[in-house]
């Protein structure tokens, strides 16, 4: 599957969740290319901003989508890697401001 | 010029934007893949992030004494021109 592929296929799931793909394709196709290679290594998709663990119990809150896109999309109206953005952050209501690791908190 | 040390995730798109900056105002930095490592070097890697980012996100950029989490071009600026 190559990246465009997947980002129509997650394109139709996500969105009516009220998820949306970045509007800034370039980044969400490096991010997807990301995803697909952690698939490849790791047999999952492993968050593409976060240093797997290469286990799939220790990264089970950081398979994309990970448990803190809905705090942080709600906060800051961006997941931790801006793949993931709410409507308005892609209308520049919000403002694109660099969203810190809840991982851990 | 402060010495510039990078580490990354070869995934991570935001890590390739700080790289490419980098390079667009002709900066030299050593930059490490850390996701690409394995073992004691992939261990000694995340010691060394640790150190200086606790938290082990990425990218981490150390320019000189400055410790920046997260690919913010106004603080890199800021730290380059120190």
């Amino acid at each position: 599957m190559t990246a465009e592929e997947l980002y129509e296929k997650l394109k139709k799931l996500q969105e009516p969740k009220g998820y949306f793909f970045n509007k800034d394709k370039e980044l969400v196709l490096e991010l997807l290319d990301g995803l697909l290679a952690n698939k490849e290594r790791y047999g999952y998709m492993c968050c593409p901003c976060r240093l797997s663990a290469n286990d799939r119990d220790a990264d089970k809150d950081i398979f994309c989508p990970c448990v803190y896109r809905e705090p942080d999309v709600k906060e800051f109206g961006s997941c931790y890697c801006n793949l993931y953005v709410s409507r308005e952050w892609n209308e520049g209501k919000i403002k694109d401001d660099y969203v810190p690791e809840r991982r851990g908190q | 010029m402060a010495e510039v040390r990078l580490f990354t995730l070869s995934t991570c798109g935001h890590c390739k934007r700080a790289k490419q900056f980098l390079q667009e105002c002709n900066v030299e930095y050593a930059c490490t893949d850390v996701d690409l490592l394995e073992g004691k070097e992939r261990e000694d890697a995340v010691a060394e992030v640790k150190k200086c980012n606790p938290k082990l996100s990425f990218p981490t950029i150390i320019i000189g004494d400055t410790v920046i989490v997260g690919f913010k071009e106004d603080e890199i600026r800021k730290a380059l021109e120190k």
